[in-house]
């Protein structure tokens, strides 16, 4: 299961999200070159986190006209999975792969700590191999993590069971002190129509190791593969 | 280029335009007229403006160290695991399995002062920069921050800057911060300490050195364009400030560009490991000067520079503009003969410029010409090295000899129930959690934070590698204040028990001497005495200094700040997974016990500052031997598997520590603690002794615990236990206790900073 591993210039998730996938047998992660017009045969594209082209104009506004968009966008329009970690989740909203946009967060501070999250629903290829209402406890580190979208997008999310992650109390109540950027409905990621696309602020790829205090993220890489395997054996469907 | 053969015994003409030599024009460089003589034996003859500009920058504090070599010469530097010593962009020691860490700490208070967003994210930017231009990846950063109360508006003001710029530069970057401290005290008003340091992961074989070797080698400018900021920053750092900085000193202020330095980190990185250059070196302090005529010093060897050919941000900079520019994310790089092209494309895949600016020479001069024009030409060791260097009158300051004989018994009587006593202390932003700093900085990016900030060290893994590398910086400059010589032994001491209390064996130092003016005697006595003090316990710990940086001239108005010898101490974990320890409390019904003696100690402390706004007394004595055998017996215990837990009593004392410990598990546990000791209670709860640490065991293994200790030769005993989440904090001795619902300690404890920054200047008003 080869991943393409999207590096633009000022990405600095890019490596970790490498050694994430690294840690799980199967995978075979790659790096892909802003400049790269095709990813090659990949069947799982990662946009890591950090400040591609230093977040000028808007975080991910200049990242989502990079020439390897192009072929992202295909990739996703074509059923792949991508997941969008942090930068990778604001580029997503950019470029119109997921609906909606990340403002500052509400307290104009950059928060790094660990957040909880409750997983909404496991009827995705990232989050299969999570229990639905199960905490998870990973790191976030942004400034613009503040998801908004319009009522109407929001109605949809909600109605379509597209909210896989919100934020949450340890003991999986949502509350404003829980919600560490004043998000929409506590939203810490989404996913696209399709489902194949997740874009969320948390990092996933920073708990996969007892080592680093956490291994709550390592469902999200197991779904992917056990999605992964399975598309290999059936022949590509999603959801 | 210029034809180097016939220039050797040119003389530079004088630029039309440029201002004419005079004794004004001298002072204003900041030269006295002694230094100016010596310039004028080492060129014989008149200096050009650009010459002058030259010897400015380099003799300058900042860049000479003409007022602390003497005594830096004291410190110990050598030890086996040491591979590279003062004298380098930053200090490599071997961290074994075929790893090497660089590492070094810099100062950039002035520019704070006038600027803090800007001054302290270039303060970031500079020291990776010294980092990677080792060729070492930059993998933790740490900072070390002091500001006057924060009462003052003004003093929030900074503080939000200096951490925002702090902040948005290393995570911009991508480089975790682990740790560091700040410290409040009104001896920080007008002139705040920031100090960033940062550390380096290597395989040993990729080190690099920045000398310029290979007569004819091209040398070439890379990252960002040369502007016309931070000119004489290196000067500016250099001087006192005065009350009308704040404006007219701003354009002498660099900006800084995280992104750009990205991608310079990247490429540099690329270029050292690609085999088509000799050197690289930051252009930092003083520019394309200090880079340029560093390396050449350093190789023995001469280079000439065409300035025509420097990539500019604007037309018509002079030569001496381009020459003292501290225009950020820039490095200057020694290319191997006819490797210009690939040096070039490495470069554009990052989507930065590399263009020749020189060349290397074996003249042995310093050279600069404008379109072919000599216009300076300077001996290059002369230049780095024949700084004049000063050993000044040291004399202890009458206030201090006062300030240290002042009665403290009559405030050592408050009895019984001092519970309200210290939840007051507990509003000061000394004693309480810094957590609204460091949560603004990505502290987990690179997945390698073991430990987090927040507690006695920060702690990270190295990936492929059992082994791991423990950080911290440490000082109180009250006790600095009341004797640099134990203060900086204090300074030493305690960040070596940091690291052991996080599990790692202190191996090697940096330091940050932030001092006053040094030609005041009282000021030179407290820099001499500092470096004594730190001497004798660097040689006593084996943590040689590898490097560092002086910061002198901390005045505003004529008022010095507290001497603060910042050190930066880095340990070793042999085994990162097993070792790594941390304060917080972890389990209900383990033991606690306090290794280490109470001592009936007041002076100096947090609670005399709180309570009676005083700096007095003698500050508490360090015992050095002692501290080492201490320390021996923390790390065996944590290595022995023992210790579930462990933490230094610093400042606010025992019952702070004990708090914190409490209220740094994940929910509040209750601790309840019986100490037998008849000291008055206020020196007992809040007295800062040094050389005591509270480790908790399980409560089967006391005994094993204690007689390990007592092998070091330790006093340690059994002081109580942790009680159970959202029990009581409870601590009783026979003449006092402190009893809390640890859910108000945890809400004070964590309330304060924010509290107070939510006032007007903070940032976080409205």
């Amino acid at each position: 299961m080869r991943v393409a591993v999207i590096t633009f210039p000022g990405s600095n998730c890019d490596y970790d999200g490498y050694q994430a996938f690294k840690l799980l047998e199967g995978f075979e992660p790659e790096f892909r070159w802003h400049r790269d017009r095709t990813l090659g045969s990949v069947d799982a594209v990662f946009l890591p986190g950090g400040f591609s082209y230093g977040d000028y104009l808007r975080p991910g506004a200049i990242a989502h006209l990079s020439p390897v968009m192009e072929a992202v966008k295909a990739f996703a329009s074509g059923g792949g999975p991508v997941l969008g970690v942090c930068n990778g989740f604001q580029v997503l909203c950019e470029s119109g792969l997921l609906p909606g946009a990340l403002l500052r967060n509400e307290t104009l501070r950059f928060r790094s700590h660990d957040v909880h999250l409750r997983v909404e629903t496991t009827r995705s290829p990232f989050t299969s191999a999570y229990a639905r209402n199960q905490v998870l406890r990973i790191p976030i580190a942004h400034g613009d993590g503040n998801y908004t979208a319009s009522p109407e997008e929001l109605a949809e999310l909600e109605g379509d069971d597209r909210i896989p992650f919100r934020y949450c109390t340890s003991d999986g109540q949502l509350s404003p002190e829980a919600n560490p950027n004043g998000s929409a409905h506590h939203i810490a990621g989404i996913l696209n129509a399709h489902r194949n696309v997740l874009g969320m602020m948390p990092h996933p790829e920073r708990a996969v190791e007892d080592v680093l205090g956490s291994t709550d993220g390592l469902g999200l890489f197991e779904s992917l593969r056990a999605h992964l395997s399975g598309a290999s054996l059936a022949g590509a469907s999603i959801s | 280029m210029t034809d180097s053969s016939s220039t050797v015994t040119a003389t530079p003409a004088p630029r039309p335009g440029d201002p004419e030599i005079t004794p004004e024009v001298v002072a204003d460089h900041g030269l006295s007229p002694e230094e100016y003589e010596r310039v004028l034996g080492i060129l014989g003859r008149t200096p050009t403006f650009t010459e002058l500009g030259i010897f400015s920058a380099m003799w300058s504090e900042h860049c000479g160290y003409k007022n602390s070599k003497r005594l830096l010469r004291l410190l110990p530097t050598e030890a086996p695991w040491v591979i590279q010593g003062p004298g380098e962009n930053a200090g490599v020691i071997d961290v074994g399995d075929g790893l090497a860490v660089a590492f070094k700490i810099e100062s950039h208070n002035h520019p704070s002062a006038v600027e803090p967003y800007q001054g302290a994210a270039t303060g970031v930017g500079g020291i990776l920069r010294d980092i990677f231009t080792m060729g070492a990846r930059p993998v933790a950063v740490l900072d070390s921050l002091r500001f006057g109360d924060l009462d003052v508006p003004r003093n929030r003001y900074l503080l939000a800057g200096v951490v925002r710029g702090v902040g948005d530069y290393g995570n911009c970057v991508g480089i975790p911060n682990i740790g560091g401290e700040v410290f409040f005290d009104r001896a920080y008003e007008g002139n705040p300490i920031v100090n960033a340091m940062a550390i380096g992961l290597m395989r040993r074989e990729d080190l690099i050195t920045a000398e310029a070797t290979g007569v004819g080698n091209p040398m070439m400018a890379v990252g960002a364009r040369t502007g016309r900021d931070g000119i004489h920053g290196a000067t500016f750092a250099s001087e006192e400030l005065s009350g009308d900085d704040d404006a007219s000193s701003r354009p002498r202020v660099q900006v800084g560009d995280p992104f750009t330095e990205k991608l310079l980190l990247e490429a540099s990185l690329e270029l050292i490991g690609s085999g088509h250059i000799v050197a690289i070196q930051d252009m930092g302090a003083a520019g394309l000067t200090s880079s340029a005529s560093e390396m050449a010093g350093r190789g023995g060897s001469g280079i000439s520079l065409e300035m025509s050919q420097v990539p500019v941000r604007e037309e018509g900079m002079t030569p001496y503009e381009i020459l003292l520019s501290e225009s950020q994310e820039r490095m200057l790089v020694v290319a191997k003969q006819g490797h210009e092209d690939e040096v070039r494309k490495i470069l554009e895949k990052w989507e930065l410029e590399a263009e020749p600016v020189g060349e290397v020479t074996d003249n042995g001069l310093f050279q600069i010409y404008e379109h072919g024009v000599l216009v300076a030409s300077i001996p290059a060791l002369p230049l780095t090295d024949g700084c004049p260097t000063y050993e000044r009158e040291g004399i202890e300051g009458d206030d201090v000899k006062a300030a240290r004989a002042v009665d403290l018994s009559h405030l050592l009587s408050p009895e019984g129930d001092l519970s309200e006593e210290f939840m007051e202390l507990l509003r000061s932003p000394n004693l309480a959690s810094k957590r609204w700093l460091y949560e603004q900085y990505d502290s987990t990016v690179r997945t390698s934070t073991v430990v987090r900030p927040g507690g006695d060290a920060g702690v990270i893994r190295f990936r492929g590698s059992r082994r791991g590398l423990a950080a911290t910086t440490d000082c109180n400059g009250r006790y600095c204040w009341l004797n640099p010589r134990e203060g900086a032994k204090a300074a030493v001491a305690e960040a070596a028990r940091n690291l052991v209390c996080s599990g790692a064996v202190p191996t090697a130092v940096t330091n940050n001497l932030n001092f006053g003016n040094p030609l005041k005697p009282h000021i030179y006595f407290q820099l001499r005495e500092a470096v004594l003090g730190m001497a004798e316990a660097c040689a006593l710990f084996e943590t040689p200094v590898t490097g560092g940086n002086v910061s002198l001239f901390n005045e505003t108005d004529g008022v010095a700040i507290h001497p603060t010898p910042v050190i930066g101490m880095v340990g070793t974990l042999h085994d990162v997974e097993a070792h790594a320890t941390t304060h917080a409390f972890r389990t209900e019904g383990d033991a606690i016990l306090l290794l280490g003696e109470n001592r009936e100690e007041i002076g100096g402390s947090e609670y005399l500052y709180r309570k009676e706004g005083i700096v007095a007394g003698e500050p508490p004595v360090v015992d050095l031997l002692a501290e080492r055998r201490l320390q021996h017996a923390v790390l065996g215990l944590i290595q022995k598997g023992v210790a579930r837990s462990a933490h230094d009593c610093a400042e606010g004392g025992l019952v702070t520590a004990l708090a914190e410990c409490a209220v740094g598990a994940e929910a509040p546990m209750g601790v309840s603690v019986r100490l037998d000791d008849a000291l008055a209670p206020v020196a007992l709860f809040f007295g800062e002794t040094h050389g005591r640490v509270l480790v908790t065991v399980a409560p089967e293994q006391v005994d094993r615990a204690l007689d390990m200790a007592r092998d070091h030769g330790v006093t340690a005993r059994f002081v109580g236990e942790v009680g159970p989440a959202g029990g009581s904090f409870s601590v009783r001795s026979p003449r006092g206790q402190v009893t809390l619902d640890i859910h108000r300690v945890a809400e004070r404890y964590y309330g304060t900073l924010p509290s107070l920054m939510s006032r007007s200047g903070g940032g976080d008003e409205g």
